[in-house]
């Protein structure tokens, strides 16, 4: 499939950013490229096939639920943050 | 693997290792050195020694830590701007069991930003240099954590793989690196690329490290609850016994590097004039494998970096006007543009009206590639193959170029995919010194017989 200027932006929306007009030409090319090249399995058959999303080989693992001691208190996560006041992460308007 | 002990100090150990690091400080290795958290953890263990307490299995052994790893010893940036000033709080729980054990990490090693990438060239920091040709690569995207062990820095370092990045740079410059079999190593504290094929593992000179390694870092961890119950150290190890090695015939061709090919050639006589059979295997969907894994793997790229927001931690541009700004103006400075192609790709094979197309489609080659390694193991005990098509390559000649970029990683990715173990190995050189490497892959949860076996190969 052909990849245009506007799926370009609409892809750049969806990931949250926020490109340049010489981004959107060379990321353009870029994907261009990419799903060329990964559209080859359409040449697979995969009819009856069920799809794989994980290799694990395991389902559900449970645990009690229960509250338990974390390496990292709420003081150290706000730590990390540019901004926090009142045990609240500060960020600009939000409307 | 060189531990203190009254013969030698772990001081000695880790001021050798500093001072190697500042020697070859214009190879780009290490995004960070802690040279003072070092030295004082080196001599809490000869405290230790000298009052003749107990130390564990690595002590006073200097390591690298791949930026990936969190632990609150410097920055954990994954080579991205998009982590900058982000101290951990918590420890990765592999990094703490070889630290529990006694081994001291010296620094932090460089890789592709966020572990996008086969050269180390997509780091914020700029790109690492190969050990053995300053104009090639390290391969990636443990690139750092390669060299830091070939250039005999440290004992062993520390590497993520998604697709390729311990193997592969451990083969560009000559020296081990395991991907185990996926949920062996809790992935805990490990920074996320994609989730179903991340693997924990390392890169040592010797195949007896390695064991001692998986030995310590291995096992189930309540903390990431893919982990596989503890098997490493109950499973059989190689018994002498004559084994079965596969050849997969579709790797066998003009695109694959004639050194390599010759290499793979040297070490199939090997293994034959010591009793082993060769087996040839046909594998017609690994060819797929590379398509498969570059919709797959962005998809879960995307989603999993969709945290990195400016918000809670990290980099946060300024001068943002409201909150959509700022996670657009944060994501736009902080990723670097090979982070925004998977990201993209993978928001594209995840939108709708192309999730059939893609990644569903990628989601069922998966499949077909899983039972193919189920069927070839098999027919054989482990498989022989180059790492990649190609050994290191030169500085820039690929990173404009994304899709032959991806091509490098057109035989290690598989392995992810089907969740088995793959330990790349030396394999010679080039007349012009190049290092060689092959992969020797075996079935789920035999690493360690996988890693014994590879003796034979020497």
């Amino acid at each position: 499939m052909n990849i245009k200027r506007e799926d370009i932006i609409h892809l750049a929306a969806l990931s949250n950013f926020r490109l340049d007009e010489k981004e959107i030409d060379s990321l353009g090319r870029d994907l261009q490229d990419i799903i060329k090249y990964i559209s080859q399995l359409d040449k697979l058959d995969t009819d009856n096939i069920e799809p794989t999303y994980q290799v694990i080989e395991m389902e559900n693992v449970w645990r009690d639920d229960e509250i338990l001691p974390q390496e990292a208190d709420r003081e150290a996560l706000l730590a990390l943050t540019k901004e926090a006041k009142d045990n609240q992460i500060k960020v600009p308007k939000v409307l | 693997m060189k531990i203190a002990n009254k013969k030698v100090t772990a001081e000695r150990l880790v001021r050798d290792a500093l001072e190697k690091a500042k020697h070859f400080e214009d190879y780009h290795i290490f995004t960070f050195i802690d040279e003072e958290g070092a030295l004082k953890k080196a001599r809490e263990i000869d405290t230790k020694i000298a009052k003749g307490e107990k130390v564990g299995r690595l002590a006073g052994v200097p390591y690298a830590l791949k930026d990936n790893f969190l632990s609150p010893r410097g920055e954990t940036r994954a080579s991205a701007l998009m982590l900058e000033g982000f101290t951990s709080p918590v420890t990765a729980t592999s990094v703490k069991k070889l630290e529990d054990e006694g081994a001291i990490m010296i620094g932090r090693t460089n890789m592709d930003a966020f572990a996008h990438g086969s050269s180390t060239e997509n780091s914020y920091y700029g790109p690492t240099l190969n050990s053995h040709d300053r104009e090639r690569v390290a391969g990636g995207s443990s690139g750092g954590s390669a060299v830091a062990v070939a250039l005999d820095i440290v004992e062993f370092a520390t590497g993520s793989d998604t697709g390729g990045s311990i193997r592969q740079p451990a083969s560009f410059n000559g020296i081990y690196g395991l991907k185990p079999t996926y949920g062996c190593i809790s992935r805990y504290g490990v920074v996320a690329m994609a989730s179903s094929t991340d693997c924990i593992g390392f890169f040592t000179k010797t195949l007896e490290d390695m064991d001692l390694l998986m030995s310590i870092a291995s096992g189930r961890d309540d903390k990431d609850m893919t982990t596989l119950p503890d098997f490493y150290e109950k499973s059989e190890g190689y018994t002498d016994k004559k084994m079965r090695i596969g050849v997969i015939r579709e790797f066998d061709n003009d695109s694959v590097d004639q050194n390599i090919r010759e290499a793979l050639k040297k070490k199939i006589d090997l293994l034959k004039s010591k009793g082993h059979e060769i087996v040839e295997l046909d594998m017609p969907a690994l060819k797929y494998g590379l398509a498969a894994y570059y919709i797959l793997v962005p998809a879960e790229v995307a989603s999993n970096l969709s945290r990195h927001d400016g918000v809670r931690y990290g980099f946060r541009s300024e001068n943002s006007k409201d909150l959509d700004s700022l996670y657009e103006n944060s994501r736009s400075e902080g990723f670097m543009p090979e982070n925004k192609r998977r990201i993209m790709i993978g928001n594209f094979v995840l939108s709708s009206g192309f999730y059939d197309a893609y990644f569903l489609k990628a989601a069922k080659a998966r499949t077909l590639i899983v039972k193919e390694y189920e069927q070839a193991f098999s027919k054989c005990d482990f498989i022989l193959t180059p790492v990649s098509p190609n050994p290191a390559f030169k500085l820039g000649e690929k990173v404009n170029d994304p899709v032959a970029m991806y091509l490098e990683d057109v035989m290690s990715v598989s392995l992810n995919l089907a969740g088995v173990p793959g330990l790349a190995i030396p394999a010679g050189e080039t007349k012009d010194g190049i290092s060689l490497g092959l992969q020797l892959v075996g079935p789920r949860r035999s690493d360690k017989c996988l890693i014994e076996f590879a003796k034979e190969l020497q």
